[in-house]
């Protein structure tokens, strides 16, 4: 424990910039992931615990695309639209089958195909790690802040899961078709009664969920080194972010991943051998004083 | 007194031939030891973050067998290699070299697991008797400890005290001719991050007693994110960094401090940066970061060392790493101690390896010695350079001295109450 770090970092406008920018940067690419995982589970009651490889397969696609190309805007949009077609026929075709049955047999399920979809990117891409590198556009010096350090390219990664979040929650809460969904979630019967297709609407959300978490593989992938498997670590803390915030809350989703940003980021200088037990910790509070999570609805 | 005469057989043969089955069946290689090939199984890490550990491990014991098989085999007999995945998990690396010898019937063992996977493959050696070349593992007390010390197994490894003392000497050495007396650290959070960072600081305080560690970071190994370990760092204002992360977390951790400039505000001194899988996968690699020598066609800078890693490149399209010498190490030192037995028995391959000298282009003088009193490598090439981002990325590389580097590792095993 080292509270003198801490409380000097609170105390300087620097320092304080730098982790809480720090803080932003690991909850926004959190955030990203779990906003899917937890729509899936809002709108289709599943647990998906193969969202992980999603990322992964958006990470994969955005530096293969960027490699074709040698465009970054190029390399964002296929791991996306990739992912969200990967999710569609994933979908489809497998866990269409599982709705509604053993919640064994959908943890199979899912967890199968953790173990296909890193042996396809082992096949695909090998077994080595991969990196794809910064962007030339973004490799710059980075920005000073009221004395703090922001990288450019984090400025960008921020805004984009910021946009993200904005267009989720004004298009569930606003549109037609945002309604739609939530109707399917809450009473799906009533809904395929009106003679709207649930199978679509559940297709398109677990797309939509495949999506994001490829876009936000595709946005770490310039950072972060790719490997069979790279999955499963954000995957284990995206479930964190979407128990604090509550299973099925976006807003839930966005807060927690922020929360858990800011407490890596401060608890690092606090806390630096209990940085991951603090998380954990913060789980246990939370779950304690508010079982369904911060933003989660008691189920009828 | 005479013998009772009835037919069959007597209680001392039966007892005898019950004590053969006996260790037949317990030491199965025993009645395989004159097939006409030999069988040598080796556990490796094939799947997983590190499989490129194991496929590199592979190819560099392959490339070696290759040539001994041409040159007509091991003490005549024709190596068949059994090489099989542990996924890196120690009781599986254990289960495996167990299988490999009991039912697969290998009379060697290569054991090409990390650190954690071989003191559980020592054990089976320990246990089965076997001959066990272990390849792959740095961790120190693996042979410098006396308890860990079994007549049948060896290393053919670099130590991280080796590393250490080398490393430490280097560092101090730039800290007093530029001024560095503030440093931090970065290491991965398992006992081959805790050990060699500890060393090295150590070393480093050894020989700059003026040096002091103002931060130390412990992110878990295989970490994604490492943003909050980074400015952490920056907070902390050192004027020189240690880190021993490697592979795929090294290649993220440059990228992630690439762009807050961090390599501008301090010395990097990153001993696992100088092998080709991290050289040639860092796309923006920043200049002038301290390594040390993994593997490096061009150190030792000898005709030998060029020839083996390029041929290398040729049959696998990539470069060597570290543990592709260290294996290939193994089957040239497996192969010259056969022919000087003059036999494939492992007890007398054993004899003829404590203490056996042999030509090798890793060497530091062209020769590397495999240490009679605890069975480990030593006089292949060590050193410390600066990186490049483009080939031969250190160009020129400051060789330890093994002369000081005996020396206090001697000073070392006696402060550990090893000797």
């Amino acid at each position: 424990m080292d509270l003198d770090a801490l409380t000097g970092c609170l105390a300087s406008s620097a320092c304080l910039v730098t982790q809480t920018t720090s803080g932003f940067i690991i909850g926004m690419l959190l955030f990203l992931v779990a906003v899917g995982l937890t729509l899936i589970f809002g709108v289709l009651k599943v647990v998906n615990f193969s969202h992980g490889a999603f990322y992964m397969f958006g990470a994969y696609f955005a530096m293969t695309a960027y490699q074709l190309t040698g465009s970054f805007a190029l390399a964002i949009f296929c791991g996306a639209a990739g992912t969200a077609i990967l999710g569609l026929a994933f979908e489809r075709v497998f866990m269409s089958r599982v709705y509604g049955g053993d919640v064994l047999m959908q943890l199979l399920v899912c967890y199968a195909f953790v173990l296909i979809f890193d042996d396809v990117v082992k096949l695909i891409w090998g077994p080595e790690f991969k990196s794809m590198g910064m962007p030339a556009a973004f490799q710059v010096p980075p920005l000073f802040i009221a004395g703090g350090v922001v990288p450019p390219y984090y400025l960008l990664l921020i805004g984009v899961a910021l946009a993200v979040a904005a267009v989720l929650g004004v298009g569930l809460a606003r549109t037609r078709i945002g309604k739609v969904i939530r109707a399917a979630a809450h009473n799906p019967g009533m809904v395929s009664a009106l003679g709207i297709n649930t199978g679509l609407i559940y297709g398109g959300v677990f797309a939509l969920g495949g999506m994001l978490a490829g876009l936000a593989g595709a946005l770490a992938a310039p950072v972060r080194s790719l490997t069979p498997g790279m999955g499963f670590s954000v995957l284990i803390e995206s479930f964190i972010v979407t128990v604090i915030g509550g299973m099925g809350s976006i807003l839930g989703a966005l807060i927690g991943a922020l929360l858990i940003g800011m407490i890596r980021s401060f608890g690092s200088l606090g806390f630096p051998l209990f940085t991951d037990g603090l998380m954990y910790l913060f789980m246990v509070i939370v779950l304690v004083a508010r079982p369904t999570g911060l933003f989660g609805k008691e189920v009828a | 007194m005479t013998k009772s005469g009835q037919p069959g057989i007597s209680r001392r043969s039966t007892l005898a031939l019950m004590g053969a089955g006996a260790v037949t069946v317990a030491t199965p290689w025993v009645a395989r030891a004159q097939a006409k090939t030999i069988k040598i199984g080796m556990p490796t890490i094939l799947s997983g973050r590190v499989a490129q550990l194991g496929t590199s491990s592979r190819n560099g014991v392959m490339i070696e067998v290759d040539k001994v098989n041409a040159a007509g085999g091991l003490a005549g007999r024709q190596i068949e290699m059994v090489i099989r995945d542990s996924k890196g998990q120690p009781q599986e690396a254990a289960r495996v070299a167990r299988e490999l010898v009991n039912t697969d019937g290998c009379e060697l063992l290569l054991d090409g697991e990390a650190s954690s996977g071989s003191f559980a493959v020592h054990e089976v050696a320990r246990d089965l008797g076997v001959l066990c070349i272990h390849t792959c593992s740095e961790a120190s007390s693996l042979t410098a400890d006396p308890k860990q010390h079994i007549p049948n197994a060896f290393r053919s490894v670099r130590q991280g005290i080796h590393d250490s003392i080398v490393g430490g000497s280097y560092a101090a050495a730039i800290s007093k001719a530029k001024g560095l007396k503030k440093w931090a650290t970065c290491a991965p959070d398992y006992a081959y991050g805790r050990d060699t960072t500890g060393e090295f600081t150590l070393y480093l305080k050894r020989f700059a007693p003026d040096v002091e560690i103002i931060s130390d970071s412990w992110p878990k190994l295989f970490q994604p994110d490492y943003t909050e370990v980074v400015t952490k760092i920056l907070q902390a204002k050192p004027q020189a960094l240690y880190t021993c992360l490697w592979g795929g977390d090294l290649t993220s951790y440059i990228d992630q401090a690439n762009i807050y400039a961090m390599f501008a505000q301090m010395e990097v001194f990153a001993v696992n940066m100088a092998d080709y899988t991290a050289l040639t996968v860092v796309k923006n690699l920043p200049k002038g970061i301290h390594s040390g020598n993994r593997y490096i066609k061009t150190f030792p800078a000898t005709p030998e060392n060029a020839a083996w890693g390029d041929a290398y490149k040729a049959k696998y399209n990539e470069y060597p790493t570290n543990w592709s010498w260290q294996n290939a190490t193994a089957v040239m030192l497996l192969s010259e101690a056969a022919r000087k037995a003059n036999s494939t028995d492992g007890k007398k391959i054993a004899e003829v390896l404590a203490g056996l000298t042999i030509k090798c282009p890793f060497g530091a003088d062209g020769t590397v010695t495999m240490r009679g009193d605890d069975h480990t490598l030593i006089g292949y090439a060590i050193g410390w350079g600066t990186t490049i981002p483009q080939e031969p990325y250190v160009p020129e590389v400051k060789a330890g001295d093994w002369k000081t580097i005996l020396e206090l590792e001697a000073e070392w095993k006696k402060s550990k109450g090893y000797t």
